[in-house]
């Protein structure tokens, strides 16, 4: 099945359909107004597949969407024209451009957390760069997916841009496929299974993991209002579902009982005094992973952490904010990626450690520091490895479209967002353009001692030597 | 990092762990440590030069001509290049941060959300950690020094695994870039394919391997355990388009670089070497006496051209013409010296089109001419075949060179020469598709083994009330205007619901 669907994109897009601007200008505009005019439907699988509430179906998802197709609708035509650029002395005369072409056929596998977005924005950047597309939406966003499936044939051209739906048994078929690039947002362990897979074909990744995004917290700083973007950072996406959620925060033990105090305030402020009741709260996806959540808090020494929450509701799949002061190190907790509402406090003696402390573990997606401390401020930025970091704040990185988006390390490899998601799906071809004047003998064989000379003169680049050797020195006897 | 221990006990794991031990240490972050170290390849390339050229004539029987135009002089320009401007790729790059408020192309406006204003927005590039890089026998030197020059100026610590294949060079480069270069940040690890193996049992933070699709396979199949992001530069048959040209100057002028692309780079055995040409049925005559003419003046002596690398290339070659089919279409040279590992230049017109020589990569002095009816068919031709890293095309017809452009995929075009993009640091160099991906040369070198990380710096000033829950539709009313960049409305935001 797989094998049809990319044999009849690769007859597309060799026939040329994806590389008129016209075209992918049609298929941007076309998504747009299919964001319009499905608001409400998309908005409504959203909430299906997670309860998530209609402000962050609208702020996280939907807006961004259209905003970034609007994006690449206007940055196009700029994007896909040869850029010229300097040409060498060695190669005079000659004209140089990096000239950008579609890679192909690509396929791109979305994430269940943030379902319409995580498609819809790898998509705009493989049409905007002339692709024909496969998209396979996440399975564990059922409602989403067949969505998708539904919708997009009707805004779209159906003969270069398909959604192949399913699960684990699809997703391998098509990871058999030969693919010009492959594009996947989701965890580790399958992203080393797409690589692998792309391995047999020679095709380049792109891979958008998670990790543990931490948020230092220093003293100096406004802290009600650090805690206010601290929690929907953290709760405010899709109840910390969310790569570039806060997985945990550093502080020093000093300041920690104010922090702390300040988090409890801010979550009762936000979600009530009983937030499993509150629709703001973004259920767990399904109860594979709420099992896996509460499981994290099981062991005596993590719930004896446990500062504020805790609540579950298994029925509705709702776990409430909860925070955790000094769980133990070595706990499943504190090793692995959260992605989900559970907020530890680690302590240290004083704010530098927490450098330190981050960069013992691997090269997260986000990192995230509140201080007004410019020399903190500075370490931070220079001395923490990430995928992108945010100072005073937490996820906004993420809307802004001239920013690159994506990890490094176990995070990921590659970026996307604005710009980057054309180029993402591009090929900057080289082409230099000579003419047959410029003829310098002084290249060929018989390599002669005066050859050598005014060759090695021309690399060096004088000028002189490029006189001499278009001249047609050393004179040679015909 | 509780892998410290696993990389020890596997082969060369000390080496790895040292090697992050320096990096983390912040030692090749330091701008200062970057400029010693690419002013130590300058001066490596400087002073060893008559060395270089003795390695690359044992290696490869390279004419000293050859390997200063390809290898030594070109390279030595791209680390200058590097060295003057690293601080400048290193440093933070601005981005546009602030919605522009006003847009002169008002229908669409660019899309910076509101509630991420005001913002100080900067992309900071960083080195990657520890990186590995394989090289080729064929350009032992320069496909080595250049993807290290690119690490060292972007501030990694490296491992250089040269091919054993060109054992001398090898051999050079172990005894010589300790004594140049930072010893405890930069080693070379020299060995065969079990190296090569062992090597990649470990975790890196960039791997870049040159040399062919079997074993960029395996390469990238072992990186995928550690989400190494890795580059591949692949073979590929590079094509040779040769429109009509009509003034015998531009014959011979075509032909002058074709042979120098063909038998004046390491005899063929080149990645970016013309592996075929493609030319039209009634041209293809006068073309053929053309090489016949130039090659003899080019190569009075045998030294001029490189030979075979060793006698299980030579073998390759050789039944590369066993096919009674293939053999039959020589029209020069064909004379195989397997004591010297010397073949001289081969010319074949149109062998079958299914024959080993015509589907695999030559890498060799053998070149086929294939005739095509008119000369805009051999764009159909490439179209059907894999994409090779490049594609040359020798002809004043600017609507073919732009047909080409447009209808054919590789890495690079070059027309009305071959070869010289290599040396070119302002033109990106790597292949797509099946010749690889990833790419490098000057700026490219640096980006390669780098990571672009996007920082966003806010205040405490401003704060959108209506950014967080609870939620209720008035906010919601107020973030579409917001979105749909309502001035008014913003202003009065602005104004109205701060904290």
């Amino acid at each position: 099945m797989a094998e049809a669907v990319v044999r009849e994109l690769r007859a597309s897009f060799t026939a040329g359909r994806t590389r008129p601007v016209e075209w992918r200008a049609a298929q941007l505009t076309a998504l747009v107004r299919m964001i319009e005019e499905k608001e409400a439907d998309i908005s409504a699988a959203l909430q299906a597949d997670l309860a998530k509430p209609h402000m962050e179906s609208y702020l996280h998802e939907i807006s961004l969407a259209k905003a970034s197709c609007k994006f690449s609708l206007k940055g196009m035509k700029s994007w896909t024209k040869p850029e010229k650029v300097p040409s060498a002395i060695t190669t005079f005369p000659s004209t140089a451009q990096i000239v950008p072409e579609p890679l192909g056929v690509v396929l791109i596998i979305s994430a269940w957390n943030y379902p319409f977005l995580l498609s819809i924005d790898p998509v705009i950047g493989a049409i905007a760069a002339g692709n024909a597309v496969v998209l396979k939406p996440s399975e564990i966003a059922p409602a989403t997916s067949s969505l998708f499936a539904k919708l997009l044939p009707e805004y779209v051209d159906n003969s270069c841009i398909k959604v192949v739906e399913g699960g684990v048994d699809e997703t391998t078929d098509l990871l058999e496929q030969k693919w010009d690039k492959i594009f996947y947002t989701g965890n580790g362990t399958i992203g080393r299974i797409v690589m692998t897979a792309a391995a047999k074909h020679l095709t380049p990744v792109a891979l958008e993991l998670g990790g543990k995004c931490p948020v230092i917290v220093d003293s100096d700083v406004d802290l009600h209002v650090a805690v206010k973007r601290i929690a929907v950072g953290k709760w405010g996406c899709n109840n910390g579902q969310a790569c570039i959620a806060p997985d945990y925060i550093i502080t020093t033990k000093s300041f920690a009982p104010e922090l702390v105090d300040s988090l409890k305030r801010v979550i009762k402020r936000f979600y009530g005094e009983d937030p499993l009741q509150s629709a703001d709260l973004s259920r767990i996806v399904n109860s594979k992973h709420f099992n896996r959540l509460t499981s994290l808090v099981e062991d005596k020494k993590v719930a004896d952490k446990i500062v504020y929450g805790g609540q579950t509701d298994e029925k509705q799949l709702k776990i409430a904010p909860t925070l955790l002061l000094d769980v133990p190190l070595d706990t499943a907790l504190m090793t692995g990626e959260i992605f989900g509402p559970y907020l530890p406090i680690v302590t240290v003696e004083k704010i530098e450690d927490s450098i330190d402390f981050i960069n013992s573990k691997t090269k997260p997606l986000a990192a995230y520091l509140f201080t007004k401390n410019k020399k903190l401020q500075d370490n931070f930025v220079t001395n923490v490895p990430a995928g992108g970091m945010l100072v005073n704040d937490v996820a906004l990185h993420l809307t802004n479209p001239h920013l690159p988006f994506g990890g490094v390390g176990e995070s990921g490899m590659g970026s996307y967002h604005g710009k980057f998601s054309f180029d993402c799906f591009t090929h900057k071809k080289a082409v230099l353009i000579r003419g047959f004047g410029g003829e310098a003998t002084a290249r060929y064989p018989p390599y002669t001692q005066e050859k050598q000379k005014i060759l090695r003169g021309l690399i060096n680049g004088s000028f002189i030597a490029l006189i001499l050797a278009l001249l047609g020195f050393p004179r040679e006897k015909r | 990092m509780g892998s410290l221990a696993e990389e020890r006990a596997l082969g060369y794991g000390g080496l790895v762990s040292d090697l992050r031990e320096v990096y983390e240490s912040g030692r090749t972050k330091d701008l200062e440590w970057r400029q010693s170290q690419l002013r130590g390849l300058l001066r490596l390339l400087r002073e060893k030069e008559e060395e270089i050229f003795d390695v690359l004539c044992e290696d490869l029987g390279k004419h000293r001509g050859e390997s200063f135009r390809d290898e030594v002089g070109s390279l030595a320009k791209s680390v200058e290049d590097k060295l003057q401007n690293f601080k400048k790729w290193a440093a933070p790059e601005k981005a546009s941060s602030l919605l522009r408020l006003i847009d002169s192309d008002c229908s669409q406006p660019a899309a910076t959300p509101l509630v991420a204003f005001p913002a100080t927005a900067f992309v900071m590039p960083e080195p990657l950690g520890v990186v590995l890089i394989f090289s080729c026998w064929n350009l032992p030197i320069g496909l080595t020094l250049e993807p290290l020059s690119g690490a060292l100026a972007a501030g990694n610590a490296v491992v250089v695994k040269p091919s054993e294949l060109a054992p001398s060079t090898a051999a050079f480069l172990a005894a010589n870039l300790p004594k140049y270069l930072d010893s405890k940040a930069v080693k070379v690890v020299e060995g065969g394919p079990d190296v090569g193996e062992k090597l990649m049992e470990h975790r890196w933070d960039k791997v870049l391997f040159t040399g062919s699709s079997r074993v960029g396979r395996l390469i990238m199949t072992k990186a995928a355990k550690h989400l190494t992001p890795v580059a591949l530069e692949l073979g590929s048959k590079c094509p040779c388009i040769v429109d009509w040209l009509d003034s015998n100057r531009d014959s011979q002028v075509a032909v002058n670089r074709i042979i120098a692309a063909k038998w004046g780079t390491c005899a063929g055995q080149a990645c970016i070497a013309i592996d075929y040409v493609l030319v039209e049925e009634e041209f293809a005559p006068i073309l053929i006496e053309l090489f016949k003419s130039t090659l003899k003046r080019f190569f009075t002596k045998p030294e001029f051209m490189a030979r075979i690398l060793n006698k299980k290339h030579f073998q390759r070659l050789n039944d590369l013409l066993d096919d009674p089919k293939v053999a039959s279409t020589v029209v020069h040279g064909g004379y195989f010296n397997a004591k010297t590992l010397s073949i001289e230049p081969t010319i074949l017109l149109n062998p079958p089109l299914d024959s080993d020589i015509m589907t695999e990569e030559i890498f060799g002095p053998l070149l086929p001419i294939i005739t095509v009816k008119k000369i805009e068919d051999s764009i159909k031709f490439l179209k059907s075949r894999p994409k090779p890293l490049a594609i040359y095309g020798f002809t004043r017809n600017e609507k073919l060179k732009r047909r080409i452009i447009e209808e054919t995929s590789s890495g690079s075009v070059t027309f009305n020469d071959a070869i010289v993009q290599y040396g070119m640091d302002s033109i990106p160099f790597g292949g797509v598709g099946a010749s690889g991906f990833g790419q490098y040369h000057g700026k490219y070198s640096f980006e390669m083994f780098s990571h672009k990380k996007a920082v966003l710096k806010r205040s405490f000033l401003i704060e959108f009330m209506f950014r967080y829950p609870p939620w209720d539709d008035s906010k919601i009313g107020l973030l579409r205007h917001a979105f749909r960049y309502d001035y008014i409305s913003l202003f009065l935001a602005l104004l109205g619901l701060r904290r």
